[in-house]
């Protein structure tokens, strides 16, 4: 450990892009502790219904496992299936020594600020794993709650899928309703093993003046697939991430999906990069954007670094009541025979659109909503229904 | 039954439409003629209310209520659809789910879709896509889904294929309550007395005409009708010594 901390005093202060820098101190890195509820119907209602929202079903009727940490504490942690372990990360880092092997391997310990707090500072986290050619097909649930006031919360997460495995997360990070500012800080580190798949679908619920800072990096192996899905659809201070994926494998593929709803005083900055480094590799980073009176960066970056790789970037952008939306689209070959190629859009809902759904009948609002609706639904497979149903009430809500 | 009075409309302050009148009965169905650029399409998209045709004189009753300024959404409630040429995609929003808010739910989107031959379209964004038969199909089976009283087509056979074109037509006729089945319990003049759906076909070539039946033609030029008669009548008109005719009876 020696050497990690010898890093974090090499670490660089970055500037936020929209000059909106804080104080980390300002943050209270302790709370009080919280019990481990082994029945998951212990838990407060109004937890319950602000995990919900961000995907959580505490009715675990289709899950294979749950982890939720609140503040500081792990209160649940449990697998309902063979071949897949979820454990929080501390008693991981002193239970398997090769664990050693994984802790800050992809992600540079003196990346920023935020990544040396979560080391210093780091309060837990957990790590899911699936053994090799253990196929998990119902999701794994992994909720990060904060309820303490000014809390500043510190997170590292490691997920492995072994070689041939498949495993599906549903990431739900939520405050509690009563909880108002807070900075959070997650590190994530994803190996995706030989011929392995990983969904991984994130989904931010913060309260209105919480600064979020996740930090991510995943290798992806020969033959290995990445779904790392984004969708913030509440209002946030300030939350600024560019997740990168390495494929480092044969045909290793990697897709993006980022679905962001920025209202009034929300500033997102969201990217995210993947690197093709071997031959065959494929990449896909698509962005749906609406700014309802907030401030969205979307960014994407593709790099292709061998010849016959094969990537695309789609960033859309719609600004329904005033707000900004810079698309910033990145593509970088660096062999002959790469074939990348981007799309961007920042505009408003066609009016040619509302009128002809007009013309069948439907309001006005009822035309906006359905669009809305509409470019917001990119078919994510994985996505579970009652998180549809959320988003479907959350783009209601934002008309 | 539509009444149009006296129509007067600009489009991006140039005059379209100039003093046009137009009746159509209950169970009546009309052919509009016209070279482009005539005025056609924008006397439909008037009549459907789009908001950018403005109304600077005369007026539009449907059903002996005056429409000529409810936005399109209530003119679609009172029974007015229309069959756009070139509709827009609309990404992400399935056919399927156009359907169910036309219908309300109470008839099968699916079994609607059989009769059109779509039912592979319904998990299919709006338009996104689709061949020029595939949108036409897409659209009457809108109308279908819409049960509308007046119906509105801009050139439905424009891009459909020989072997979609008789589709098309057989489905306009039924959307006309047109179509010549034997009923075993009412005589064809009993058939005729009931109906009440209305029609006003846009086309361009005629092609349509081999399908389907009307009752009158009417010839839109430079924004004026210029005339009302039977439409085999003006279709061979045309197609033989072209709309320069319809110029002497314009002026």
């Amino acid at each position: 450990m020696c050497d990690l901390n010898r890093k974090i005093y090499q670490t660089e202060e970055r500037k936020d892009p929209f000059g909106q820098d804080f104080d980390i101190n300002d943050y209270q890195a302790v709370s009080a502790p919280h019990n481990y509820i082994e029945d998951l119907k212990a838990l407060p209602e109004t937890d319950k219904t602000r995990m919900i929202q961000a995907g959580i079903d505490t009715e675990e009727a289709k899950s294979s496992g749950t982890f939720i940490q609140k503040d500081t504490s792990i209160i649940h942690a449990h697998s309902l299936q063979e071949g897949l372990e979820i454990k929080p990360i501390k008693e991981a880092l002193e239970q398997y020594d090769w664990l050693k092997e994984y802790y800050w391997k992809l992600m540079p310990i003196n990346t920023d600020s935020f990544t040396a707090k979560a080391h210093t500072d780091l309060h837990n986290g957990y790590v899911i794993r699936t053994l090799p050619g253990h196929k998990v097909i119902l999701p794994v649930q992994a909720c990060i709650y904060m309820e303490k006031e000014g809390l500043n919360q510190n997170v590292h997460n490691i997920i492995i899928a072994e070689e041939g495995s498949e495993l599906h997360i549903i990431s739900g990070c939520a405050t509690s309703s009563h909880m108002r500012k807070g900075l959070h800080i997650g590190v994530s580190e994803f190996y995706i093993k030989k011929k392995a798949k990983v969904s991984f679908t994130m989904i931010h619920s913060w309260a209105e003046e919480m600064i979020v800072r996740p930090r991510s990096v995943a290798m992806v192996e020969e033959d290995g697939l990445f779904i790392n899905n984004y969708i913030c659809l509440k209002p946030v201070k300030s939350l600024q991430m560019n997740p990168t994926t390495l494929l480092a494998g044969k045909g290793a593929v990697a897709r993006f999906n980022n679905l962001l709803i920025a209202g009034p005083g929300s500033k997102m900055d969201i990217g995210g990069r993947i690197f093709l480094k071997k031959e065959n590799t494929r990449a896909e980073i698509i962005s749906r954007a609406i700014t309802n009176g907030g401030n969205i960066i979307a960014r994407g970056a593709l790099v292709g670094e061998v010849p016959g790789v094969k990537a695309h970037l789609e960033c859309r952008g719609l600004i329904l009541n005033g707000g900004s939306m810079h698309a910033i689209p990145e593509l970088e070959g660096r062999a002959d025979g790469v074939e990348m190629s981007h799309e961007a859009a920042v505009g408003k809902i066609a009016q040619e659109e509302i009128l002809y759904l007009m013309s069948r009948g439907m309001s006005e609002e009822e035309a906006i909503s359905t669009i809305v609706r509409g470019f917001l639904n990119v078919d994510i497979p994985e996505l579970p229904s009652q998180l549809k149903a959320e988003i479907d009430k959350a783009v209601g809500l934002s008309d | 039954m539509l009444l149009i009075e006296d129509l007067q409309v600009k489009l991006a302050d140039k005059e379209i439409l100039k003093h046009v009148n137009l009746e159509i009965q209950p169970g009546e169905t009309h052919i509009l003629f016209g070279p482009n650029g005539s005025g056609k399409t924008s006397l439909l998209m008037t009549i459907m209310g789009y908001p950018q045709y403005k109304v600077t004189g005369g007026k539009i009753f449907f059903q002996g209520q005056d429409i000529t300024n409810l936005p399109i959404n209530e003119r679609a409630k009172l029974g007015i659809g229309i069959s756009y040429q070139r509709p827009p995609t609309i990404s992400g929003v399935k056919i399927k789910q156009l359907l169910e808010f036309c219908t309300k739910g109470k008839i099968s989107s699916e079994a609607l879709a059989e009769k059109v031959n779509f039912s592979e379209f319904l998990d299919r964004n709006i338009n996104e896509g689709f061949s020029g038969g595939e949108i036409k199909r897409s659209e009457l089976l809108q109308l279908m889904a819409q049960d509308a009283e007046l119906l509105l087509f801009d050139e439905p056979e424009s891009g459909v294929d020989l072997e979609n074109i008789n589709l098309i037509g057989n489905t306009i006729n039924k959307l006309l309550q047109r179509e010549f089945k034997i009923d075993a319990n009412k005589s064809r003049r009993e058939i005729n007395r009931e109906r009440n759906k209305m029609g006003l076909i846009i086309t361009h070539t005629g092609f349509i005409l081999d399908y389907i039946t009307a009752d009158k033609g009417q010839v839109l030029y430079d924004g004026v009708l210029t005339c009302a008669t039977n439409p085999q009548q003006i279709f061979k008109c045309i197609s033989e010594v072209g709309y320069e005719e319809c110029i002497r009876c314009a002026i």
